[in-house]
């Protein structure tokens, strides 16, 4: 499964924000997105995850591929760990939420309501997710957001396997995951201002 | 999707769920009427079909701005448009779960609450049926409303705005099919008209509601 991008644009609110993004993710591989807040890495992200239309350009791989996660992790409050997981389980067609409860270590944690956990626990709960998805490609928007370094390196292992078992991971983060990983600046595909139209001088 | 079911049926019934806010505001419109209207039967019972329509149109309204904006806020409804249900079949099972813990209990409850308001005897069977067709349209024009108002801070108030018209041929039709049967006239057309618009909602607004969440989320 492999990702590529092709001169794309994305568009927030009606303005063009970046344009010509070109990268290719290829099987295996981690690609970090960094580039400074507001240049338009959610956007992006969401564009590949299908969730909004492209201004220009192609993006290769089926939203069917995508498994996203946002900076919201998407728990019910009222849910405990184990019907969160379970939910999203039986929504992507798999059954098996051990692994990824062994991965984030939240096998203690299983019977609590999602709302009396900790913000990293719920962090945590919300990138298990991922793994019950069964999906090759990871989009993943800051996703070590109050993680403690210990869940980082968990979080790190998660991508590690995946990768391993053939997956892939695209990034938008700013902290050092430990992982063998190509970064892309997304500073210099910034969209140029709107060229003013001279309507203004024509009409005058 | 029968998981999406599960999972919204299981949140409506929590704490904080609203499972009874709409059963209570039926009560309560039920309960106060013969006050302000006073004791007379034949008054209480000739309007009683109105009340308990309009009544139960109100409690529909009430929860409508929570089937999806709770989605929305905690990030649920960019997740499940990711995943392998179609947004079609979301919009269908969130207004089935809307029906089944807001349009049902309404059903099954007004039977009593026509007690209360003095309906006559040959009209309770109409009453079910009526509401037993009648409501699904509530749930489903509903979720169409709510679709096209996800992502507004506050809603609610517009919500009700786009909805309540959409409501009023449920309303005539409900009513006049349970004032038809107090009188022993023929219930047949009211209630045809009331499938029918049931039926047609059921068909058409899951699309448009999908759709119009689709652009929401951009």
């Amino acid at each position: 499964m492999e990702l590529q991008v092709l001169d794309l644009g994305v568009i927030r609110g009606g303005v063009p924000i970046l344009e010509g993004v070109s990268f290719t993710l290829a099987a295996g591989h981690v690609l970090l997105l960094r580039g400074p807040n507001g240049i338009g890495k959610t956007t992006l992200l969401r564009t590949i995850a299908g969730l909004q239309p492209a201004l220009s350009g192609e993006v290769s791989l089926d939203p069917e591929a995508v498994a996203y996660a946002a900076h919201a992790d998407g728990l019910k409050a009222t849910l405990t760990v184990r019907e969160n997981l379970v939910f999203w389980a039986q929504v992507y067609g798999t059954s098996d939420i051990a692994p990824a409860l062994a991965a984030f270590e939240l096998q203690p944690l299983i019977d609590r309501p999602a709302q009396n956990l900790s913000a990293g626990q719920k962090r945590r709960l919300g990138l298990a997710r991922l793994l019950v998805t069964g999906r090759p490609l990871w989009v993943l928007d800051e996703p070590t957001v109050s993680l403690d370094t210990a869940a980082v390196a968990m979080f790190a292992a998660a991508v590690r396997a995946h990768c391993a078992a053939g997956g892939s991971a695209l990034i938008a983060t700013h902290i050092d995951l430990g992982l063998d990983s190509d970064t892309l600046d997304l500073a210099p595909f910034k969209a140029k201002a709107p060229a003013q139209d001279g309507f203004d001088e024509a009409f005058l | 999707m029968i998981a999406l079911l599960i999972r919204d049926l299981r949140l409506a019934i929590r704490t904080g769920g609203g499972f009874g806010l709409g059963l209570a505001f039926f009560l309560i419109i039920a309960v106060l009427v013969p006050f302000g209207v006073g004791p007379d039967s034949a008054i209480l019972g000739r309007i009683a079909p109105g009340i308990l329509w309009v009544g139960a149109l109100l409690s529909c309204l009430l929860s409508l701005d929570r089937i999806f904006a709770l989605d929305f806020e905690d990030g649920s409804l960019d997740l499940l448009a990711t995943a392998p249900i179609p947004l079609e079949g979301l919009v269908g099972v969130k207004a089935i779960s809307h029906w089944l813990t807001t349009g049902l209990p309404l059903t099954l409850a007004a039977p009593v609450l026509g007690l209360l308001l003095s309906l006559p005897e040959d009209a309770y069977p109409w009453l079910i049926a009526s509401l037993l067709i009648g409501t699904p349209a509530l749930s489903f024009i509903g979720a169409f409303g709510a679709s096209l108002t996800v992502g507004i801070k506050r809603g609610g108030l517009l919500l009700s705005l786009l909805v309540l018209p959409l409501y009023v041929p449920t309303l005539i039709f409900g009513a006049e099919t349970i004032r038809r049967g107090a009188e022993g006239l023929a219930t047949t057309t009211p209630l045809i008209m009331l499938g029918a618009i049931t039926l047609g909602t059921l068909a058409v607004l899951p699309f448009a509601a999908a759709a119009a969440i689709r652009v929401n989320l951009r």
